[in-house]
């Protein structure tokens, strides 16, 4: 079954002349259209993916194909995408036809990648469910009442159901790693400055970065290799080479120092999730990794600092949507304030709205210092402590989230406790690190428990590394929801 | 009571570089609208700013002319509001750590030298803008101004009157023009400015209520608008008022200010560091190398001119009023290798007066440095008299050829043969038999008629020393 | 920290959405609670800290001054809500 298969075996494949581009770009498409009823995807192109597998096909027969030529690849609808749809979830931009590629488009072209769709995400990326959509909730393929995780909710139920064998996400909090953790695949958010942000639509500016979400560290490895790199239109893209990632997937793991914060164990954690975790690390150790305890003190008021930096950094970025020169106008108004304050009301959805006010409250006069002020400061210590942190150990290791997925419509009236799932994930985002989420376990009820991985700046070869040799000697990350 | 106007000016100059502050976009004024408007520009989800490099240098350049602090590190900052020629809804300006602080300017009224300072200059980007002709009953935006580069300098509330402020804004006008940063063209509005004015009892310490006069376009109108917003102060003052805090626009048209309807209502700007640009970091380096690119400032000049040229402090300050004046002037006198008063009257006069009648900027001058020095040359070595020198002017302003070719095709080289001259005189003074006779008996001045006769018969062109001379030797007495 | 209406009110009139009665008292409410988890942060002594604006601790890349975009009206107006003769329309702007 040819769509089971990772990335690296479609490639293989491929290359081996067992089939084209456009057959392996149809089998996705039927695939996709049988499960519509995830509603992991915004828009699907059929047309331009077959076409794209044209020419990958013809690009391989001229000799010029890459690792990724011909591979269907699903994108989150946050990147710009030239001649295409490109909402964020957003009703504000339900009509939005980008008329450039955000760089990372552009570089998955480049590569020869068909991009098979858009996928489902919370509305501008706030959310940790996928519910804040304006295209309706994503359903979370081992248990269809239950949440994919969230934002890029749509990647990850795309990739766990097998629809395609890779997609994008971006990570502002845990974006990629809580919905890989969720639906039991390997997520990776680089560090900050990896991943060009060019034609990523903003959310939070400091802390956003996109990633890889696939079903293997392999398949991300092959993935960053492509998205990663400096963007002279990114003036926060940073200018360092990119490793290949690939070649060093199978290092020995023998002497790694694996950190564990305390702060990441205690109150609030699944008990089924720390086991589960626990065993994890008893496979590193067998492997010939070494435990370090150690305290990241701070990482507690990392969910407060974020709800104040975030919200405030989107208040702004958001700026834009006004119904002038593109996306959603509300069709009646009285005068030009009226005319803005109708199309940001019905252009965003309730969650948008609440982080904008948050976010426009803590920059205002005669509040900036006691929050924004505040949580800048705050952000330095958290990014301290991590710094210390690998003093003692070369990636600290903990839960990706709280707990497994839990059902649709279970956190929409109580936004404190969905923040609050993320509590392990947003310390890195603030930290600008890199973190990465793998298969470990399920729970009784069947569903995914991932393990988090965090690595030193520009780490992301060994994270990858060290996240292969464990899936070398686990079967987590191969099993598949039934029914798919 | 005697009332103290306190003004301060805050000038927006657009900076003349190629392509925007933040995008690559061509900042040529006067473009079909929204055609100089990339994704960057109009605020696509998704693009990201980008630091042209001529921007800081140009601000900095502001700086070490104006004797200020470069800080070594600055910071951008989103200043929020919504307004529909403001793409993002917040524009990109510099608000707790600008790249320039602490500059002065020295300005001299009615002969006395006063020093402002200058509190700050910050690197920002410019919005784009509202044109409110009926578009049935819409406005419409053209952003092609959107993130063009400005400089915002912002004095110290140290000019007294609107005399003062004028002489401030000439001088910085004079200033950003010298140093090439900026064309100083106000119509087009790349030279903005607002004053905050207000008036205090004199010798009070505290500042009265100041209000601010919004895009002041014209020196023109700077005192009127100042004059008139003092005088209304005073007056709501005087009638036992207080001064509200707002926004005013001045109505050329009507010669009056009125405060704004719209834009300003209780704003809170809510700056906070823009994360998509990290902090604007510049070095001794940098730095040196734009002071190595720093122009003789326009004081210097005219000092030199005094010194070097032997010019009044009255013809050094007009030549070098603006550097394109006094280079031209500079490349005419050693061209000319004559001399520098002979040079400068000729630039003053004629050639300033020329270009005046006509709205012509020196560059656009249809004579060009060698040909005024090639009239002059002839001025000096007697080919043609001074009187001739102004037609021969003419006709070159009027592109009839440099100055030793209209002299041949004209025919205007100048009698300087005795033997013709002497002709020339016994002719009209055989012919003035009467005025032979009053000079005879004494009546001296009869002697301008003749010089007159004479010059009018060789058409001008007869040395006026040698028709003196011979003259003289000629009538008895 | 609980926030009254007529802060919210304010708030959402600076951020330019429309909120009705029922809104209002909605978004007062779940505001409230979120700043109450905000204020957790004032657990922390973070006296002579220095403020982290970006993660990366780098400094400002600077382009060379050259054109390299062209006109692109028509491809970026096609999606607009309205325009005429090359201009975005909008509602009739007061000076």
């Amino acid at each position: 079954m040819i769509h089971t298969k990772t990335v690296a075996e479609q490639s293989a494949a491929l290359r081996a002349g067992e089939l084209s581009s456009t057959e392996l770009t149809q089998a996705c498409l039927e695939r996709t259209e049988q499960h519509r009823e995830l509603n992991a995807f915004i828009t699907v192109d059929a047309e331009r993916a077959l076409a794209q597998a044209g020419v990958a096909d013809e690009r391989r027969t001229r000799g010029e194909a890459g690792p990724l030529t011909g591979v269907p690849i699903a994108q989150k609808d946050i990147f710009c995408t030239d001649g295409m749809l490109t909402t964020c979830g957003s009703r504000m931009l339900s009509n939005f036809t980008a008329p450039y590629d955000a760089t990372v488009i552009r570089k998955f072209n480049e590569a020869g990648a068909v991009l098979l769709g858009k996928t489902n995400m919370d509305e501008f990326a706030m959310g940790s469910s996928n519910e804040t959509s304006f295209f309706g909730p994503v359903k979370n393929p081992w248990q269809a009442d239950a949440v994919p995780g969230g934002s890029s909710g749509g990647s990850a139920a795309a990739v766990t159901a097998r629809l395609v064998p890779a997609a994008t996400g971006t990570d502002t909090g845990g974006s990629i790693r809580q919905p890989a953790a969720l639906c039991g695949i390997t997520g990776l958010k680089p560090t900050y400055g990896r991943v060009s942000r060019y034609g990523m639509t903003a959310f939070a500016s400091s802390l956003d970065q996109g990633g890889p979400m696939a079903q293997t560290a392999e398949d991300a490895a092959l993935l960053l290799g492509v998205m990663a790199g400096f963007d002279p239109r990114d003036s926060t893209s940073m200018d360092k080479p990119v490793p290949d990632y690939v070649q060093s997937l199978n290092h020995d793991l023998k002497g790694l120092r694996i950190g564990l914060p305390e702060e990441y164990f205690g109150e609030g954690l699944n008990a089924e999730v720390a086991t589960a975790v626990n065993a994890a690390i008893e496979v590193y150790r067998s492997l010939g990794a070494e435990v370090v305890r150690l305290s990241l003190p701070n990482s507690n008021l990392a969910v407060p600092c974020y709800y104040v930096l975030a919200p405030a950094e989107a208040s702004s970025n958001l700026s834009r949507y006004d119904g002038v020169r593109y996306g959603y106008r509300a069709p009646e108004y009285t005068d030009l304030t009226d005319m803005y304050e109708k199309t940001r009301a019905q252009g965003f959805g309730a969650e948008v709205k609440r982080r904008i006010m948050i976010g426009t409250y803590a920059l205002s006069a005669g509040y900036y210092d006691a929050y924004y002020l505040k949580a800048q400061k705050l952000r330095r210590l958290i990014a301290e402590d991590f710094r210390q942190a690998f003093e003692a150990c070369d990636v600290i290791m903990g839960p990706t989230s709280p707990s497994t997925a839990f059902r649709l419509g279970e956190m929409t009236d109580d936004p404190v406790s969905m923040y609050l799932n993320d509590i392990y994930t947003i310390p890195v985002n603030l930290a600008g690190l890199p973190g990465m989420s793998i298969p470990a376990g399920f729970d009784s009820k069947g569903l995914p428990i991932g393990l988090q991985l965090i690595g030193q700046y520009f780490d992301e070869a060994r994270l990858l590394n060290i996240a292969h040799r464990y899936q070398q000697v686990t079967d987590w990350h191969k099993r598949i929801p039934p029914g798919f | 009571m005697k009332w103290e106007p306190v003004i301060g000016l805050e000038v927006h100059a657009q900076l003349l570089t190629k392509s925007k502050i933040f995008s690559a976009a061509s900042t040529r004024y006067g473009a079909a609208p929204n055609t100089q408007a990339c994704a960057v520009d109009i605020g696509l989800p998704g693009v990201l700013p980008v630091m042209n490099i001529e921007a800081a240098r140009m601000a900095v350049k502001l700086g070490l002319a104006i004797g200020a602090t470069i800080n070594r590190q600055s910071v951008f900052a989103r200043k929020n509001y919504f307004y529909p020629d403001l793409p993002k809804g917040y524009q990109i300006s510099q608000y707790e750590l600008p790249v320039v602080e602490q500059g002065h300017l020295t300005i001299e009224v009615d002969g006395r030298e006063k020093t402002v300072g200058i509190t700050r200059a910050h690197l920002e980007e410019d919005a784009g803008k509202s044109l409110h002709e009926d578009f049935h009953g819409m406005t419409g935006i053209d952003l092609n101004r959107a993130s063009t580069p400005l400089l915002e300098i912002v004095s110290e509330p140290d000019m007294r009157s609107a005399k003062e402020a004028v002489a401030y804004l000439k001088k910085l006008h004079e200033l950003v023009r010298y140093l090439e940063i900026c064309d100083g063209n106000m119509q087009e509005g790349s030279f903005r400015c607002d004053a905050n004015v207000s008036v205090r009892p004199k010798g009070r310490e505290q500042l009265g209520t100041r209000s601010e006069l919004k895009n002041i376009n014209s020196f023109k109108f700077i005192d009127k608008a100042i004059d008139y917003e003092i005088e209304r102060q005073i007056d709501v003052l005087e009638g036992g008022g207080k001064v509200v805090q707002e926004t005013r626009l001045y109505d050329a048209a009507k010669g009056v200010t009125r405060p704004m309807r719209s834009k300003e209502e209780a704003n809170d700007y809510r700056y906070f560091p823009d994360p998509d640009l990290p902090p604007l970091v510049l070095d001794d380096a940098f730095i040196e190398d734009v002071r190595k690119t720093l122009p003789e400032l326009p004081e210097a000049k005219r000092a030199r001119f005094v010194q070097d040229y032997g010019l009044s402090a009255y013809d050094a300050g007009v030549l070098t009023s603006t550097r394109e004046m006094a280079d031209y002037y500079e490349q005419a006198v050693e061209a000319a290798n004559a001399d520098p008063k002979l040079v400068a009257n000729w630039v003053i006069g004629d050639l300033s007066g020329y270009l005046n009648k006509e709205n012509k900027e020196i560059a656009d001058s249809p004579i060009t440095v060698e040909m005024l020095a090639g009239l002059i040359r002839r001025i000096a070595d007697k080919t043609i008299s001074g009187k001739i020198a102004k037609d021969v002017f003419d006709a070159m302003w009027n592109e009839q050829g440099d100055a030793d070719t209209i002299i041949e095709n004209k025919g205007l080289r100048q009698i300087t043969d005795e033997g013709a001259i002497e002709k020339l005189i016994d002719e009209v003074l055989a012919n003035s038999p009467t005025q032979v006779e009053q000079y005879k008996s004494g009546q001296e001045k009869v002697f301008g008629y003749f010089v007159g006769r004479v010059m009018k018969a060789s058409k001008g062109k007869a040395n006026p020393q040698q028709v003196n001379k011979i003259l003289k030797a000629k009538l008895p007495g | 920290m609980s926030l009254d209406k007529d802060t919210v009110e304010k708030i959402a009139h600076l951020a330019r959405l429309q909120l009705n009665e029922q809104e209002l008292q909605a978004y007062t409410d779940s505001l409230s609670q979120i700043l109450g988890l905000i204020e957790q942060m004032n657990a922390v002594d973070t006296t002579g800290v220095a403020p982290m604006a970006h993660p990366q601790d780098t400094v400002l890349r600077l382009r060379e001054d050259r054109i390299e975009e062209t006109d692109q009206r028509e491809k970026f107006q096609r999606i607009s809500p309205a325009t005429e003769a090359g201009l975005y329309l909008v509602p009739k702007v007061i000076e």
